[in-house]
């Protein structure tokens, strides 16, 4: 390659990396081949951005904390009942709701890749599809929960739910003190991410957000 | 197949290190790796258990020095590679040179969001009745094999209980390699810790797995 070849490259491609230029070239083959649309590409971005994230497993969690009856319909057939709710009607057919207890803390992990309730909590932190998490959460959840901060009683059994099917978890969290007579609003408004895979609590009321 | 991807109990990793306030994508070429896979498979390209197989072959140094949607792009051009739905004559031009093959679904096109914005359905109808129930005592298989499986490493040889039955779902280990769905049973077997860790590990831990029938013997 010459002087000159050389400089040309790196001033066409200098801001991008190999792997975005390997993204785009994919993208345009796709495209070209008419595989996709290319709007429908930028369409499923935009979907995946607007119409999913952890409100909607916030609902779900604050109307079981305000209806017994709701909530024992959860935690017999998820996807029914959360198949009744108009706010949330994206959810798959094999979503299970886990319930926490004073004497059970429920913690979810894909040990095999990155399987999460996404109708639920949106895409997944990267923590999540990370190693560190895969490979201790089995293990040593106790370990993986000191590094969120979290810490329980040491005889609270902890069951780690290993996502290796096309079921889905959604961890049902206690309910914090002192919220009586809140309404389903209020309360989404305490239900972390955290909370619904299990390395979490709700906030506490009166906790900065 | 024993990969790396099978992680669970692996040591050295290190700390888990959440971020706080994490964008859903960091990088703008992120989103369009998940769109295409999302929109590729939806066309009838692959299924997702072929798409996780094609991650799971990745040379194991790949997959471990390799981001997130990094492996989801390599996983995506191997498999669309090995389907001839591209040729590598596309790929070296980085753009379509080579005739396109025809996708079992059609073009994907704006008009198929909503569909893929609801989950799959993987529940099929029982061509057997189930052999195990809630309660039973069942041994994970001591079994390897060289494909795709959704039994992980840790739990293979290894006795459990049966806690719940999910109905009769696409068995995942003959659907990655375009051998039919084959629907088997699912449960949810749970080990206890110390079965899984030995006698001195913590004794307040219990495990489960989702795990297809043919992965359990009786004892």
């Amino acid at each position: 390659m010459s002087e000159h070849d050389h400089h040309h490259h790196d001033h066409d491609h200098s801001e991008l990396s190999e792997t975005e230029l390997r993204v785009r070239a994919l993208e345009s083959i796709l495209t070209e081949k008419g595989y996709v649309e290319a709007a429908a590409l930028d369409a499923i971005v935009q979907a995946y951005e607007t119409k999913i994230g952890p409100h909607n497993g916030a609902r779900v969690v604050a109307k079981a904390w305000t209806d017994p009856a709701f909530k024992q319909a959860l935690l017999e057939d998820a996807s029914k009942a959360v198949g009744t709710l108009g706010h949330v009607s994206r959810v798959g057919d094999h979503l299970v709701a886990i319930e926490n207890t004073p004497g059970r803390h429920n913690m979810v992990v894909c040990t095999l890749c990155s399987c999460y309730p996404w109708e639920m909590l949106g895409l997944p932190p990267v923590w999540y599809k990370a190693s560190p998490y895969r490979s201790r959460a089995v293990k040593d959840p106790r370990g993986v929960l000191a590094d969120f901060g979290v810490s329980l009683p040491k005889e609270t059994e902890i069951r780690v739910w290993d996502s290796t099917a096309e079921t889905r978890f959604l961890v049902l969290p206690m309910r914090p003190a002192g919220t009586e007579g809140w309404s389903e609003e209020q309360l989404a408004e305490l239900v972390t991410r955290d909370s619904m895979i299990g390395t979490g609590f709700p906030k506490a009321p009166g906790a900065p957000s | 197949m024993n990969g790396v991807h099978d992680m669970g109990g692996m040591d050295g990793f290190g700390k888990v290190e959440p971020e706080p306030n994490e964008p859903m994508f960091h990088q703008e070429w992120e989103s369009r790796v998940l769109a295409m896979v999302r929109a590729m498979g939806a066309a009838g390209a692959f299924n997702i258990d072929a798409s996780r197989f094609y991650r799971e072959t990745l040379p194991p140094q790949v997959y471990l020095s390799s981001s997130y949607y990094r492996k989801w792009l390599l996983g995506l051009e191997a498999l669309l590679l090995d389907k001839g739905y591209i040729s590598k004559d596309d790929v070296a031009a980085g753009h379509s040179v080579a005739p396109a093959k025809a996708l079992k679904h059609g073009k994907f096109s704006t008009a198929d969001i909503e569909r893929i914005m609801v989950r799959g359905k993987f529940g099929r109808t029982a061509p057997a009745a189930a052999k195990f129930k809630a309660g039973d005592r069942v041994r994970a298989k001591n079994v390897h094999p060289a494909t795709h499986t959704r039994l992980p490493r840790y739990v293979r040889g290894h006795v459990g209980v049966v806690e719940r039955d999910h109905g009769c779902h696409v068995f995942p280990d003959t659907a990655a390699n375009d051998a039919g769905e084959h629907p088997q049973w699912l449960y949810t077997v749970v080990f206890d810790g110390r079965e899984l860790w030995g006698p001195d590990s913590d004794p307040t831990i219990k495990v489960s797995i989702d795990a297809f029938e043919p992965y359990l013997e009786a004892i």
